[in-house]
């Protein structure tokens, strides 16, 4: 029987094989390699022969003054993104939602989805350009409209991390509007017409039905989007910001990213990583236990 | 549903379509005038004319760019990069999701495997240690560096297979009573019913190839190895005029402006991204729903 079962299933262990060599090599060797975060690493003596220095750059960074403000604008930022993120699509599905007109419909979707799809090298591109304090449309229009001086977006500390914010959500609002108005056809339409003959506007409708139908989806949004609160956006930040704003957008990735690549501080740059790494795994592996739990939610 | 509408709720829905057609002008008015710059002349750009049609037409911008031989080269590489790195994920994806859309019963060690490919969207080496990797198995300054530290992207994993799992289950066993083996199965059965998610599968790869810019900037030392997305990065995002313009270029800056050829590339960056939205969106919404929705 068991030399049947594995003749059965050499195949599958054969077909798997590729793949699974690919994952040891360039996801489960890093992980080996994390260890560096307790050692002295130098790249010419290698992991073998740098020295063991414990915890030694945890407490460095840890003693850093700007560790904890990139730590507060890692969550600020994800925080504010978060609820933006879901206040945003949850309106516009709503809306969407009230529209009969297919044709408007499909339009206005399809409009809003194509910037998710645009990477943020692109965006940023754009971006950068329009709000330009000198040259950018964006300011030349609130100067125009207003009479406002010109605001340097993304020089200004104050504007940075609510630029970050803003122009996420433009990003990602459109795309995010899917799985709500796929909730919102879930909703049984008897509710609707009892609630028509009960003397229900639309208003009231909407306030009774349509939002506590969308529930379920919502909480588990917001859950799998708690799980991944210390990514706050890394190709989003890294390609509109500079030393200017880096006391309130500078986040863990950006971080982790200058001290190796600019200071070359490798180990220490693990270290911050492999800080990032530990806490996200248990945010996301609670997230997914608890929308499991709630909403029988499975990845497969 | 028969509604008589009042007064007061055709205004409401008069503001609906308004604010709609509000939002969706936000999101395309930026994008139109990245085009509008690139089509516009010099005085016009510097004299702030420019909103969201082309100031006095002109072409220069894409004269320009088109004979940049490091624009040129970039997209080169970005085309090797897609096609090399759509075969391999492709291959990898299918080979991976079909055992692994097998029942336990059927497949023994499937739970361990799942776990072994799930646990890495759940916790990462980071970035120094892929980096060192990536280096110490001599993949710097080559195509390798861009497609096989994603050659199995576990995303696309798991919606093959729930695609191959909603496949009917009869289908598989008359193969087997008829002398079908398991590479027969995938290959003549599975596949030929799974175009719509390939396609799927394939559309997001491509355009994930194409945007992804990261891995080029720091793992290519010489920029004549950089990707069109890594190469605009640095172009378009850095300003560092300093970086990638020779003595000739900032000659010919000077008479032709800075932003139109920006402009002009970053519009070129995002063409292909609009030339296959038309079918992502056709095929994007399925895929969304597969990976999302199940009983």
């Amino acid at each position: 029987m068991g030399k049947k079962n594995w003749r059965l299933e050499r195949p599958l262990h054969l077909m798997i094989l590729p793949g699974l060599l690919f994952v040891l090599i360039f996801s489960y060797a890093p992980m080996a390699g994390l260890i560096i975060a307790f050692q002295d690493f130098i790249p010419t003596k290698g992991m073998f022969g740098s020295h063991w220095v414990g915890l030694e750059h945890f407490k460095y960074v840890y003693g850093l003054p700007q560790t904890r403000a990139v730590v507060a604008n890692t969550l600020f930022i994800s925080f504010m993104k978060i609820v933006a993120g879901l206040v945003v699509p949850i309106t516009t599905a709503i809306l969407l939602n009230e529209i009969r007109k297919q044709f408007f419909k499909r339009a206005i979707q399809t409009v809003i989805y194509l910037p998710h799809f645009l990477s943020w090298v692109i965006l940023s591109g754009i971006l950068i350009d329009i709000l330009s304090p000198s040259s950018g449309i964006l300011n030349q229009g609130l100067g125009f409209l207003f009479g406002a001086k010109p605001i340097f977006f993304l020089g200004d500390q104050s504007w940075f991390p609510y630029v970050m914010v803003t122009t996420d959500v433009w990003k990602e609002f459109g795309f995010g509007t899917i799985i709500y108005l796929a909730a919102l056809t879930s909703i049984n339409p008897m509710l609707y017409e009892a609630a028509v003959i009960d003397g229900a506007n639309r208003w009231k409708q909407t306030l009774h039905i349509t939002i506590p139908g969308m529930f379920p989806v919502i909480v588990l949004m917001m859950t799998l989007a708690i799980g991944n609160i210390l990514n706050a956006g890394f190709d989003q930040i890294f390609n509109m910001y500079n030393p200017s704003v880096y006391e309130t957008g500078d986040i863990l990735d950006t971080y982790v990213y200058r001290l190796a690549f600019v200071n070359a501080q490798l180990s220490v740059a693990t270290a911050v990583g492999l800080f990032k790494s530990i806490i996200s795994f248990l945010l996301i592996s609670l997230s997914y236990i608890i929308a499991y739990r709630f909403a029988n939610y499975r990845i497969f | 549903m028969v509604q008589h509408k009042s007064a007061l709720q055709r205004t409401v829905y008069v503001g609906i379509y308004c604010l709609l057609t509000l939002v969706a002008l936000v999101c395309i008015l930026p994008l139109i005038n990245v085009l509008a710059l690139s089509f516009s002349s010099n005085d016009a750009i510097q004299a702030d004319k420019v909103t969201f049609w082309p100031v006095e037409f002109s072409t220069k911008a894409y004269h320009f760019v088109a004979q940049k031989k490091a624009f040129l080269l970039s997209i080169w590489v970005s085309i090797q990069r897609v096609g090399l790195g759509l075969l391999i994920n492709m291959v990898l994806t299918v080979l991976v999701a079909y055992p692994l859309s097998k029942e336990s019963s059927h497949f023994r060690l499937r739970t361990l495997y799942a776990w072994v490919f799930v646990f890495t969207m759940l916790f990462s080496g980071g970035l120094v240690p892929t980096y060192l990797i990536v280096k110490n198995l001599g993949m710097l300054d080559t195509l390798w560096a861009l497609v096989l530290p994603g050659a199995v992207p576990i995303f696309n994993v798991i919606l093959m297979l729930n695609f191959f799992r909603a496949l009917p289950k009869e289908l598989m066993e008359a193969s087997f009573i008829d002398g079908c083996g398991h590479w027969k199965l995938l290959w003549k059965v599975i596949l030929p019913l799974s175009t719509p998610s390939i396609a799927t599968v394939g559309l997001f790869t491509i355009v994930g190839h194409w945007n992804e810019w990261f891995a080029g900037i720091i793992y290519m030392n010489d920029s004549i190895h950089y990707p069109l997305a890594s190469y605009l990065q640095t172009i378009v995002v850095n300003l560092d005029i300093s970086k990638i313009a020779n003595i000739d270029d900032a000659t010919y800056l000077q008479s032709l402006n800075d932003r139109a050829v920006r402009a002009a590339q970053i519009f070129l960056g995002a063409l292909p991204i609009f030339c296959v939205y038309p079918f992502l969106q056709r095929y994007f919404m399925s895929g969304i729903v597969l990976g999302s929705v199940k009983e």
